[in-house]
Order: structure tokens, then sequence, then C-alpha cells
């Protein structure tokens, strides 16, 4: 973070699977820029031996056990599927 | 040992194996989890990633990959936590998978193999695999490729999975191929998993490089993917060893790539690599909390663990005194195993190889020819009536030309041993008083050979046991015959 | 006191309907009339279901006709924030992406508050996937401030707090990631509780930021917003970070916790920025405290410049990963002219997120990428231990923390659209958010201009309790929420 924030824009959104407008990108590099640019002061905090937080009030061993839930019937889980066929959501061809 | 070279040249192969746990539920969700269903019909509202849902670990899949750690001799960290791995791909609900990225669960360990001996009796060399670690994720569904479009069913989705990651420490398809049969034997002895290839529960990926022999740098690594049986593991990296040395030989340079093998043609050809970089922007998935595996839960489950084949080989060598090529079939089955040990149980230890012997001849045999499983013609056979079986030939109740007709009468119907006997009258001692009869008209019938005999020339009690045997068809004992002879001749 | 009984409590409005002064669908239809007669104004509502809420008000009729009255909810009117589902009633986080989903499953909240016999009512606007303090991010147009219409609610859950100033519903439910609950009560003059993190179950929330969202009340009173909290707090085995503890009756707890309290000062929440009728108001709350007997105590919030950034960081990282399961396949927007499958991803997210939510996918991606990780996000989390630890040394002298809830009061929609501007509105409740606290937010008066004012007062780890007792030791000596906007 000592360095300025070299922020490749079309990679990024690519990694998330964007695609941004030139419009777009112009505003976001801009936008992107300054937030970066404020967010480089948290650099100057010494953070020397500080143990991450991950969870606010972190507990271990949360699980269930292992017993079968009736789950939903196919038409259910298959309500919002935006195309279907089969009782399979349908995908256009996948380029490996 | 020394490495197997091609042209000078050695292999170094790791695998990456991912192992289904067998669960009821899914991995961070209740419903159920299985093969074989019909499309998304194994799915809710976690499974598809709808808005707003959670996971929740499912305890039993914790339960099994440490045992699994304990059986390969990891070391269980005593912490660790989930990680979110991101990628975009249709089988893949969040588009994210919950892994373990920097903190495995299971760490180091190993795999005891064998090597093919020089004979099938003969014990071959043993080995051990180093492990690098064992993590447990979820699955993914599945994608039907069609011409123009795919089909998704995430009935596999979320199933729980370790992946176990070796050193790159093997050297030839053979050791990869022992490597694999050891440790799915490892799975299935200690309940976690079918490891049914063509189910998908046992997956394998093998990273591949050649150097010249004595090189300690590694040469460039390919992948291998879609090795989806373990004659085809053998053969892809068998291959691919053969393709590596044969692009050097040809004075070309290898790349890193992943490579597709075909196990039906044979052959194998490089992935497209894929357009995006990969990013996976791992980071601590914050909506699961870190696991602690204290002590007492490691031993509740060590005391769970069962006797690995290796060990169990070992063990009947010794305590049986059973023969190598006995051991490695008996030990490789855990309810071979245990079907074995009972029937030794109840027929005695001195006759523990008889008990082998019959358990590979005649069990094995019907197990294979009427393609059923151990455990039903256990069922319908259970040990003790194997136990008195043996028992019964070796007192001499039964003689030996009669047990394959004994073992398929009770495997056809269940009955107990010493009821077919009976039933078929296949008693070498059914009945003294037909022997002695058979014997006396036996006798009655050659007055030259009794007046030998009795003037003093032994050998011409032979005479008398041809008839005896023949009337007899098969019941006959000859020890009992001899002796019956012997005491109306001395009359 | 108001005399419609859109504008009633929900203490209030149980008597009366436990008298049988009230049946449970009059109240609904009064509801229901109050907003089709202002809504085209205000724009609380995303959509509502007027036949599935009377038939629930009857259904709660019925139950108390037999005697079998579930609690002070039942029969209650509560609107619930677009980003919480319900069963077999669409579900859209105000986004594009969702225009179409209509949830097959009910959030715990939701089971818990039909398991009241609470009416459901409507799904309230925010801002999409409530990346927002304004509401004007929604994709179906921003809530207007019912106090003065050119201006915004505050958000992300500025439905929530709009349609509750409005007389649109009795209670309603908010999330508040980084002040999306308090900043929007401030700035339309309700009461609003960001319960601590993992008291109320996340399950059923559609996810903005992992580690910081929490689900809390709107309300017309702290006793209304303790009826409710109770009602929906408490432990969830569908949510591994739900915390698990008996959850108190805390409007009984009220009246048992009388104070006095020692109230800390943070001086970093009353530096340059802060608007000058808000910090009078909240001076004037300070010292109805003190003059009641509570000790004020100055207390140093050494991290709080930082807040912000580890905010943005940590925000970001999880939103990118959480949204990346929008992707046109399962459900969702799905773009028409798809080549392949990648190409469905990038056209379906592209048309499905509006601009905010799309900077803040980028500014999360970019911080997880290859090479930052530790720069950005690991170094947030460290940052952010020191933020909760400066909170919990402050504890050990005070009770709670008192402080604006917003810079400012509601600015003219279309103001601000500067994102880092639009972000600093948050810097009084972003904090603690990082540190998991519950902090209401209560009116504490009105500009000169007639706009709300918010005082927000930030408690110990799971001590609702107390806080609201403290909440309630003002509102008590205060009018200021028995106010309602004309409209
Ligand atoms: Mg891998
Ligand atoms: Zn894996």
């Amino acid at each position: 973070m000592s360095s300025a924030p070299d922020l490749d824009l079309d990679h990024v959104a690519k990694l998330a699977r964007l695609t941004l407008t030139p419009a777009e990108r112009a505003l976001f590099a801009r936008q992107l820029g300054d937030v970066l640019h404020h967010i480089e002061q948290l650099g100057k905090v010494d953070v020397t031996g500080v143990v991450p937080t991950a969870h606010a009030f972190p507990v271990v061993n949360v699980w269930a056990d292992d017993a079968a839930a009736p789950g939903l019937p196919v038409e259910e889980a298959l309500r919002n599927a935006p195309a279907q066929r089969e009782h399979m959501i349908v995908v256009p061809k996948v380029v490996e | 040992m020394t490495k197997e070279t091609i042209h000078g040249y050695e292999a170094v192969i790791g695998l990456e194996v991912h192992v289904q746990i067998k669960t009821r539920s899914k991995i961070f969700t209740r419903v159920a989890a299985g093969y074989g269903f019909p499309p998304n019909s194994l799915t809710d509202p976690v499974v598809l990633a709808l808005p707003g849902t959670l996971p929740v670990m499912n305890k039993a899949a914790l339960d099994a990959i440490i045992k699994a750690g304990l059986l390969l001799g990891c070391e269980i960290a005593p912490v660790c936590k989930w990680d979110r791995k991101n990628y975009f791909y249709p089988d893949s609900p969040k588009n994210y998978q919950i892994t373990q990225y920097d903190q495995p669960i299971c760490v180091g360990g190993q795999v005891e193999i064998e090597l093919p001996g020089p004979a099938r009796n003969v014990m071959g060399e043993h080995k051990k695999v180093p492990l690098t670690r064992i993590h447990l994720e979820e699955d993914v569904g599945k994608l039907n490729h069609g011409a123009t479009d795919s089909l998704v069913d995430y009935n596999r989705a979320g199933t729980p999975l370790m992946e176990i990651v070796s050193e790159p420490a093997m050297h030839s398809a053979e050791e990869a191929f022992a490597y694999l049969t050891s440790l799915r034997a490892t799975m299935i002895f200690g309940g976690i998993s079918d490891c049914d290839m063509e189910k998908g529960q046992l997956r394998c990926d093998a990273n591949i490089s050649i150097r010249p022999a004595g090189e300690t740098k590694l040469g460039t690594k390919v992948e291998l993917k879609n090795l989806n049986s373990i004659s085809f593991v053998r053969d892809g990296i068998a291959h691919e060893i053969k393709r590596q040395v044969g692009v050097l030989e040809r004075g070309g340079a290898l790349v890193q790539e992943t490579r597709d093998y075909d196990g039906h043609a044979g052959t194998s050809q490089s992935l497209r690599s894929k357009e995006m970089a990969h990013d996976y922007r791992y980071f601590p998935d914050p909506d699961l909390m870190p696991v602690e595996v204290d002590d007492a839960w490691k031993a509740k489950l060590r005391a769970e663990c069962p006797e690995l084949p290796f060990a169990k080989q070992r063990r009947f060598v010794d305590a049986y005194q059973l023969p190598y090529s006995l051991t490695s079939v008996l030990a490789w089955d855990r309810g071979l195993a245990d079907y074995f040990e009972q029937a030794v149980r109840a027929a005695g230890p001195d006759r523990a190889v008889a008990v082998g012997n019959w358990i590979v001849n005649f069990f094995l045999r019907e197990v294979g020819e009427r393609k059923g499983s151990i455990e039903a013609l256990a069922a319908r056979v259970p040990p003790a009536a194997a136990a008195e079986l043996v028992g019964m030939v070796q007192s001499g109740e039964l003689l030996g030309n009669a047990v394959a007709q004994v073992s398929s009468a009770m495997f056809s119907d269940g009955a107990p041993p010493r009821e077919v006997v009976e039933r078929e009258g296949l008693s070498a001692r059914s009945d003294a008083g037909e022997l002695e009869q058979w014997c006396r008209d036996a006798i009655a019938a050659n007055a030259k050979a009794l007046a030998e005999f009795k003037g003093g020339k032994e050998s011409a009690i032979n005479a008398f046991k041809g008839p005896v045997m023949k009337a007899g068809k098969g019941k006959a004992d000859p020890k009992r015959v001899d002796a019956m002879l012997r005491k109306l001749l001395a009359e | 006191m108001s005399s419609e009984l859109h504008f009633k409590s929900i203490a209030d409005l149980s008597g009366l309907l436990e008298n049988r002064q009230v049946s449970s669908v009059e109240l609904t239809t009064a509801v229901i009339g109050r907003t089709k007669a202002v809504d085209a104004r205000v724009r609380a509502f995303n959509s509502f279901d007027e036949s599935g809420a009377l038939a629930q008000a009857a259904a709660s009729d019925a139950r108390r006709g037999a005697g079998k009255a579930r609690g002070p909810l039942d029969g209650i009117p509560v609107g619930l924030k677009d980003v919480i589902a319900v069963a077999n009633q669409p579900l859209t986080a105000s986004s594009r992406m969702l225009a179409n989903f209509v949830s097959p499953y009910d959030a715990t909240v939701t089971v818990r508050l039909k398991d009241a016999g609470a009416v459901l009512w409507g799904r309230l606007n925010c801002d999409e996937f409530a990346m927002g303090s304004s509401t004007e991010n929604s994709a179906f147009g921003p809530t207007a401030n019912p106090w003065d219409l050119s201006r915004v609610p505050g958000g992300s859950s500025g439905g929530s707090s709009a349609a509750l100033a409005a007389g649109e519903a009795i209670a309603t439910l908010g999330s508040d990631t980084g002040g999306s609950i308090r900043q929007p009560a401030a700035l339309c003059g309700v009461v609003g509780l960001k319960p601590t993190y993992g008291l109320v179950s996340r399950y059923g929330l559609v996810a903005f930021a992992s580690s910081l969202d929490q689900i809390g009340p709107f309300a017309r009173t702290v006793e209304d917003a303790a009826i409710v909290l109770s009602t929906i707090a408490g432990h969830d085995p569908h949510d591994s970070t739900s915390f698990k503890a008996a959850v108190p009756d805390y409007r009984a707890e009220l009246k048992q916790r009388r104070g006095p309290w020692r109230l800390g000062i943070p001086q970093e929440y009353f530096g340059a920025g802060l608007d000058p009728e808000v910090n009078a108001a909240v001076q004037r709350a300070i010292a109805f405290y003190e003059a009641r007997g509570c000790t004020i105590k100055e207390v140093s919030l050494p991290h709080t410049q930082y807040c912000l950034d580890t905010y943005y960081i940590i925000a970001t990282a999880e939103a990118s990963s959480n949204l990346a399961r929008f992707d046109g396949v399962r459900y969702g927007h799905r773009s028409k002219d798809a080549k392949d499958a990648v190409d469905l991803y990038f056209k379906s997210r592209s048309e499905g997120f509006g601009a905010e939510v799309k900077r803040r996918i980028i500014l999360g991606t970019y911080v997880l990428s290859s090479g930052y990780y530790d720069a950005y996000y690991l170094r947030a989390q460290k940052v952010r231990t020191l933020i909760r630890q400066d909170f919990l040394n402050a504890y050990r002298e005070v009770d709670a923390l008192l402080t604006p809830t917003s810079p400012a009061p509601a600015f003219k929609l279309g103001e601000k659209s500067d994102p880092l501007a639009l972000y600093l509105c948050d810097i009084y409740t972003i904090g603690v958010n990082l540190a998991g606290l519950p902090a209401v937010s209560v009116p504490c008066g009105f500009t000169g201009g007639g706009l709300p004012i918010g005082l927000q007062l930030i408690g110990q780890p799971f001590q609702e309790a107390e806080l609201l007792a403290i909440a309630r030791g003002y509102e008590e000596g205060h009018e200021w929420g028995q106010r309602h906007p004309v409209l």
C-alpha cells in the first residue's frame, strides 16, 4: 500500500465478470481512484502483532448433525430458472 | 528402491485425489446427498445458492476427514478454517467453492503401497508415499454438455469432498496405481467413502513431469485430467510419461499444460488453456466459524479406526501362518477379512489355512460367479457354517472330494453343512453297519485274496478295497475302509 | 397523540386489539388505505400484496376471537425491506437482477414474525443490494423523505424508515451493514436499532457483507423496537454466526432498568463535517442525560479515522464474493444474447447490476486479487481488531456511547453524486458494524427547516436490554417521535 494504487480496471472487471461501457470505465477509474487514494492511509496504521478479526464474536465448532431433511421439490427448485429442460437448467454452451 | 528409467529419464508423479465422503446430508446444508437420483431432486435453497442462504457445517464430514487423516498418519490441525475460492463456472452455484486454503485440517501423512512382486504369491516391495495435505471442500454440480447448450444438475453440488494431495514422490504408473489401490482401500475400510469411480466418488488428477535420471530439479509439469478408473490412471500416466520422453527425444520442449486423457482411445489431448487467468481471490468465509479439534475428539475417532489391509496381512501371517497369497486376498476386503477371522475363531486357529483356502476357493468363487456381494453370501452362509464345514473335512467326516458339492448346496439354500451332508448322504461315517456289510461282501467274494492275506501276504488286503469303494459310491473313507477290513480279517 | 390508527405504536395498538376496540382487518385496511394515499409520493414500497395482508389480518382476528392471540405483534402490519425473503413473495433487493425473483423460502426473521402473528405488509425499497446511504441506488427509483419529499430518506433501508414515518406500516425491518438502519431512522425521525452481530439470524437476508450485516427493527418508540427485537432475536441453527444465548423479553427489561448510566462521548465523533444543528441537538441530549443524573465522560476511539477505509475494504471484498451468485444461470436476470456461458456471465451481470453495485464489486474484487490481499483485506481485518478494541476499552469506563447518528440531516435527492461524499454519510455508524456492537438511533429534534435529527447510542455486545433502556430514558423526556410529517 506504500505505492500508489495501480488498479487495472479491465483485468479486475474481467475477474468480476463485468463489462464496463467506455463511460462507466472512465467514471469508475476516477471514482475508484479517489476511494483507493483515501484507503491508502490505512497503510499508516501500525498493525504489528495484531490478530485479524474475521468474526466479531468468534466461536468454534458450529455444526449440525448429519440428518437428511427434505429439500425443494424440483418444480420449486427450478421455479426461478430463466431456462430449463428435462428438469435441468439450460445454459449456453460451456466453452472449456 | 531403484527408480525405473526410460531412455535415461525418470518420471515424477504427484496425485490429487478427490474423494466424496459418505454422509446422509450435504456438507453445508441438510438436504440428502446421493447418486443416481432424478436431476435436481437433491437441492434446497442453500444448494442452489438462493439469495439469503447460509452454510452450516456437517459434523459427520468433519469426523470422516479426521478419521481419514488418522488412518493416513496425518497431523490433525488443532484449528482450521474455511475459505472461499472464487471462480465462475455454471456447475458452481455460488460461483465460489467453500474449501480450505492455507489451514487444511490434515497435514502430512503417508500412503503405504505395495509394488507388484516377482510372482503373484510373493510379496512385492513396500513403500510409503508422503502426503502434502488433505482438506475438506464441497463438490460442484454436473454439467451435461449438448451440441448447442449445456444442462445443469445440482444434485451433486454440496456433497462433502476430501482433496488428498500427495507429494510428487511417485516414479511410475505402477506406483500411482498401487497408491490409488491402497488409498481406496483405506477409505473403504474406514467407512469414509465407497470410492466407486464410476459414480465419481473417487476422482484423480495426476501431475507428471520427467527429468534426466539423477537430476533433482523438477521438470515441466503436465496435469492429466479425467483419469476416471484406476486402470485409466495407470494407462494414462504410462502414456504421458512415454509422450514426454518422446517429445524430449525428438528435441522438442514440454509446455506446462493440462491434458485430457481418453482412456478408451488411450490418447490424450491438450485442453485449451482457459482464456481467463486464474485468480481465485481466496479469503476466509465469513459465514462459517473455525473448527477446533481437541485430543478427546481425535481419541474418539482413533478408537473407531479399523486395521488397514497391510497391517491385516502382516497379522494374518503372524497369527495364522497364512501364506502371502492368501493374505493378499483375505486382507483387502474388510467384510471378507472379518468373515475369515470369525470362521477361524469358530474352527480353531490350527484350521486357519484350511478356512482361508476354503474362502478363496469356494466362497469367493461363488461371489464372483453369482456377481453377488460378500455380505449377502456371508449372511446366507455364516462364518460358523464355514468353520463347521472345514472341521468336518479335517475330522474326516467329510471327504475332500465332496466339499464342492456340499459348498454349492450351502450357497444355494443356506443349509448348514451337516444338514447338506446328511440330506445328500455324503458322510464318510454315515453308517458303520453299511461299511461293514460292504467289507464283508468284498471279503466273501474273493476267497483267493482272503487266503493270501491269511497266509501272510499283507498287500492282498488291497484287493478288497476296490469293490468296497465302488459299493460306497464316494462315501467310503479309504482310511476307515482299511480299518474295517483289518478288523474283519482279524476275526 | 395522533388519533389515526396508522400512526399509533405497537404498544397502543396491541392494547386496542386486545380490548376489541379495533380489529386487525380494520388496522390493516387503514394502513393499506394510507399507503395507497401517500405512496405515490413517498415511493417506499417495491410491491405489496393487499389481499395477502388482509387474509393474514383476518386470520389474526380469528385467532384472537378464539382466545389464541400470540402476543403484542399479533395482527400488527409489519413491512420488510426487500432484501428479506418471504416464501412465495417477490424478493428484488431493489435490483434489476432480481426484478422477477420469487422466493421459495422464508427468512428466519420472517418465520418468527409469522409465528408471532404479525401481518407481513409489503416489500420496502432500498439501495440496490443494500449498497448506499440514500435509497437512490434502487433500480426501481428513489424513495422520498416523508418530511420533505425533495430529500432522501437515508439508506440503504430508506423504504423501511420512510414507510414507517409516513404511516404506511406500524413497524418495519431493515438491514444494517454500515448504518443502513440507524442513518435512515435518523433522517426520517423514527427509532432504528442495529442489534449486536449474531443476535438476529441472517438466514434469508440477501447478503451484502456477511461479517457486518444485521437485521433490525424500525419502530415509532423504543418500546416498540423492544417488542420487535424480542420476536426476531435468538439463536438460529441455519446461521452459523448466530449467537447461542437465551434472549430476554426486552420490553419487560425496559421497565427494570432505570439508570443512572455512565455515558461516553467519543471526541472523534464531534469534529469537522458535523452539521451545527445536529451537533446542537446532540449536545442538548447530552445535557438532558446529565440533568437526569447520568455521568458524562469524554472518551477516545483513536482508530475512528480508519473506520471508513476498513469498512470499504471488508464490505466490498465480501460483497464481491456474495454477489457472484447473481449470474443469470439458476435465477435472476439472464441476458438474451449470450453466445456462450462465459458471455452469459458478463452480459447478465453487466445488465442486471446498477452502477454502485458494480463499483463495489470491482473494488472488492481488486482488494482480494492476487498480490493485494495482504495489503488490503488482511490489513483491514487487523485494523478492524484495533477499532473493536477501542470500543471495548471505552466500555471499561462507560455503559454506552453517545454520538450523532448522521453528520447531517437529509440531503436533497440527487445532491450527492460522488461516491466518496456519500460514503462519508456513514462515518458515525460504520465503526459499530466493524466492532459488531448494538446501536440505536432515536429522534432527538428537528432542524430549523423541519428535518429530523437522530441521536445514536452505542451499547455493549448483547446488552440490547440496557441500550434500549438508555434510549428509552431519553425518549421519555421528549416528544420528537410523536410528530408526524404532513403528507
Ligand atoms: Mg486442487
Ligand atoms: Zn478440490
